[in-house]
């Protein structure tokens, strides 16, 4: 393990199924070329441009919210993407060094009264973009875990 | 890069938007376009969202900001010419019926009238 990643991986993954491994400096600026590489792992893959967006989208939230919520927005502080192809699923882990949250402890900004506040919607966007979302915390920090089924059985983007 | 330019129909304040509308690149161009409007005295602003490549929820948060602020000066801001993924998005966070949306811009600068 290099010093500066993080512990992504669960026991037991077979490395061939990594397929995008990289550690960002908690730092907006670095967002675009990070969606040029999830391209380029993606494209080959034989995902249509829907399918590419809906997973860059949930993946740029999920690195939005290890930068500033997990990592306090600290650039020395790692954000750790990796893409895997786990089975029939493709699987991405975005880790930051943050102590996680409870994602029943958020506030849901479908109800009325948090309808007009400005944030908050990152989890949802990831929840509706993904086929499914989880969060791990552990001694290192916490990783968002997103997954889609390949196979032309993916959401579309309307709930 | 995200830029906004601002031009006029009458009374209405017209903010073309183009590019990314995401956070570090859209949302404070729109923060400050909206700003200079309403310090430049205007109550009608339709933002024109058509040349807008992509957005996430900070851009999402920044149109909630925006229209919050416009409405809270007693002004109005409205939307047009929503490009699919934006109008997925808004539809996600079911704020496709908090703005006022329309797809052709007469019918969106009479309806300030």
């Amino acid at each position: 393990m290099r010093p500066n990643s993080l512990p992504l991986l669960p026991a037991g993954q077979a490395p061939q199924d990594l397929v995008l491994d990289l550690v960002l400096p908690s730092r907006p600026e670095v967002l675009e070329e990070v969606r040029d590489r999830l391209d380029s792992v993606l494209g080959p893959l034989g995902l249509d441009e829907a399918a590419r967006d809906r997973i860059g989208l949930a993946t740029h939230e999920a690195v939005v919210n290890a930068m500033i919520h997990g990592n306090r927005r600290d650039p020395g502080l790692p954000v750790g993407l990796r893409v895997l192809l786990d089975g029939g699923d493709l699987v991405i882990r975005v880790a930051d060094r943050g102590p996680g949250f409870d994602p029943a402890e958020t506030a849901d900004p479908l109800r009325p009264e948090n309808r007009l506040r400005p944030g908050g919607r990152g989890l949802l966007l990831m929840t509706a973009l993904t086929d499914a979302v989880g969060h791990e915390t552990g001694a290192e920090g916490s990783v968002a875990i997103l997954r889609w089924r390949m196979g032309g059985d993916a959401r579309n983007l309307h709930p | 890069m995200a830029r906004v330019t601002s031009r006029k129909s009458g009374d209405v304040t017209i903010l073309d938007f183009s590019g990314r509308l995401i956070i570090g690149e859209g949302d404070y161009p729109l923060r400050e376009a909206v700003h200079q409007a309403l310090e430049g005295g205007a109550k009608s602003i339709l933002l024109n969202l058509k040349d807008t490549t992509t957005i996430d929820s900070s851009g999402i948060g920044e149109l909630i900001s925006g229209y919050t602020r416009v409405t809270n000066r007693g002004g109005r801001l409205k939307l047009e010419n929503l490009p699919s993924k934006v109008q997925d998005i808004l539809q996600i966070t079911q704020l496709i019926t908090v703005f006022e949306i329309y797809d052709d811009e007469k019918d969106a600068v009479a309806s300030f009238a």
